[in-house]
């Protein structure tokens, strides 16, 4: 197997490290904690009181826009990665070639600003 | 390779996940007795623990036994599978994402060289694992901080990424442990005494990036997704025995494994600012080998000094509306972020 790939099958044993010793703590516990449920025990929380109505109520999310910005926003970034690694062999070209780049992106932020996306409606 | 010694497979995989353990649970640990128990209470005027052991050094292990014995309640209305495997989605991330740490010349679990675009991608799995928790307890103040905390990962996961850009500008590569190297060997304008930390030279970099993982990391002043006087306790509502504490771990191992991600970038991670040791940016072969001993040494002392400045901050400030929040992170942190691009591209090809 390659370098490369055995640096990917560490990542696994810790994935796998981490689920061991979560499950060998919780079955430890298992052991050891009492288990009697009872009707008002396994209530949801409500600060006391009876809970009104279901679990997932509706709520406004006030900012999904802000989902889509941040898609664009991030998906740019990726972009941005590999021009960063090679920014010394395309020296000024590379850098005229992001300066606009950027100067697009930022453009796309102040229009949004503009039309008051980024305010708490 | 750990310390030049030709190891089989099976034998250096169980070295490095061993290490990988006491990487995540070591700073968790520090992190709670020192800053948590200890500066918090003197902050506060009061004593902190003193019961079990000397200064109370022994809480730690006491409050583990505590919370074995305590029962796991889970909700009748909930989603059962999700809302049990939450608290371990969470603490898998922390522990993809120590991974990536590299703690000497030899020191490393993995070497990868899209090291940073792989610390980025793992650090946002901890956020799933928090909407999972909300979104399964069947809980109203549980639902509100899950969704909380996914729109302030949105808000902060930008300026993050773009903070670090400014690092792989500077350093040309995205391995951490190229980074670690090139900050320890090259020189600031021709001035090679110290090195080249990029907190120097990226100082408004590591600014926005310590902003970034104080909201990353749902630390008060952005702490609206666990909000107690708001929320009760947000995601975490819901959830008792030792899944709470498994929240609990997870949550100041990631600070503890974000502050040595900080000190690998901006503080030349396992190197100290000096170039006595004739470095060679191209060649790790040219360190000592010492410096995998001294390495670690090195990391968890910056380590210390980061996360306490993560936590002095935390108990210093009160708390961030939502919509200031959001503000602060599109207003004024991405725009800055950008600038800071640019200027530092500049630079870089100007010199």
């Amino acid at each position: 197997m390659s370098e490369f790939l055995r640096d990917y099958l560490t990542v696994v044993w810790f994935a796998a490290i981490a689920l061991l010793l979560a499950g060998l703590l919780l079955g430890i516990a298992a052991l050891l904690r009492p288990h009697k449920p009872s009707v008002e025990k396994n209530t949801a929380y409500e600060s006391g009181v009876n809970p009104v109505g279901d679990g997932w109520s509706q709520s406004q999310v006030r900012y999904y826009i802000f989902a889509l910005l941040f898609v664009v926003f991030d998906v740019e970034a990726v972009f941005m990665f590999p021009w960063a690694t090679q920014l010394e062999r395309y020296a000024g070209f590379g850098l005229v070639e992001m300066g606009v780049f950027v100067f697009v992106l930022l453009l796309g932020l102040v229009y949004a600003w503009r039309k008051g996306v980024l305010r708490w409606v | 390779m750990i310390l030049a010694v030709d190891l089989p497979y099976w034998a250096q995989s169980l070295l490095r996940v061993l290490g990988g353990t006491v990487a995540v649970l070591l700073p968790a640990g520090t992190i709670v007795y020192l800053f948590l128990f200890k500066m918090m209470s003197f902050m506060q005027s009061r004593l902190g623990p003193m019961e079990a052991g000397p200064y109370g050094s022994l809480q730690l292990f006491a409050e583990v036994g505590k919370w074995l014995q305590k029962e796991d309640i889970s909700p009748e209305h909930a989603d059962k599978r999700i809302f049990r495997a939450a608290p371990l989605v969470v603490l898998v991330s922390t522990f993809l994402l120590v991974a990536v740490v590299p703690f000497g010349p030899d020191a490393y679990f993995t070497d990868f060289d899209a090291g940073v675009f792989y610390m980025l991608a793992v650090s946002s799995i901890s956020t799933l694992g928090i909407l999972m928790a909300g979104w399964s307890s069947a809980n109203k103040y549980s639902l509100l901080g899950g969704l909380r905390a996914a729109g302030q990962l949105i808000a902060y996961e930008l300026p993050m990424v773009l903070a670090v850009l400014g690092v792989v500008i500077q350093a040309g590569t995205m391995n951490l442990q190229t980074i670690v190297v090139k900050q320890n060997s090259d020189a600031i304008f021709g001035f090679d005494g110290l090195g080249n930390p990029y907190i120097l030279t990226q100082f408004v970099g590591f600014m926005i990036f310590m902003i970034a993982v104080q909201a990353e990391l749902t630390q008060t002043p952005f702490d609206m997704p666990i909000a107690e006087s708001e929320l009760v306790s947000g995601y975490m509502t819901e959830y008792s025995g030792f899944r709470f504490l498994i929240f609990f771990i997870a949550e100041f191992a990631t600070a503890g494994v974000f502050a040595l991600i900080a000190s690998v970038l901006f503080l030349g991670g396992w190197g100290v600012p000096f170039s006595w040791f004739g470095w060679d940016a191209a060649d790790t072969g040219s360190i000592d080998n010492w410096m995998n001993i001294v390495g670690p040494l090195i990391m968890i002392t910056k380590m210390v000094v980061l996360a306490g400045i993560i936590m002095w901050v935390r108990f210093s400030y009160p708390r961030f509306r939502e919509d200031q929040l959001q503000r602060f992170a599109w207003k004024v942190l991405i725009p800055v972020s950008l600038v800071n691009i640019m200027l530092t591209a500049i630079l870089k090809v100007a010199f």
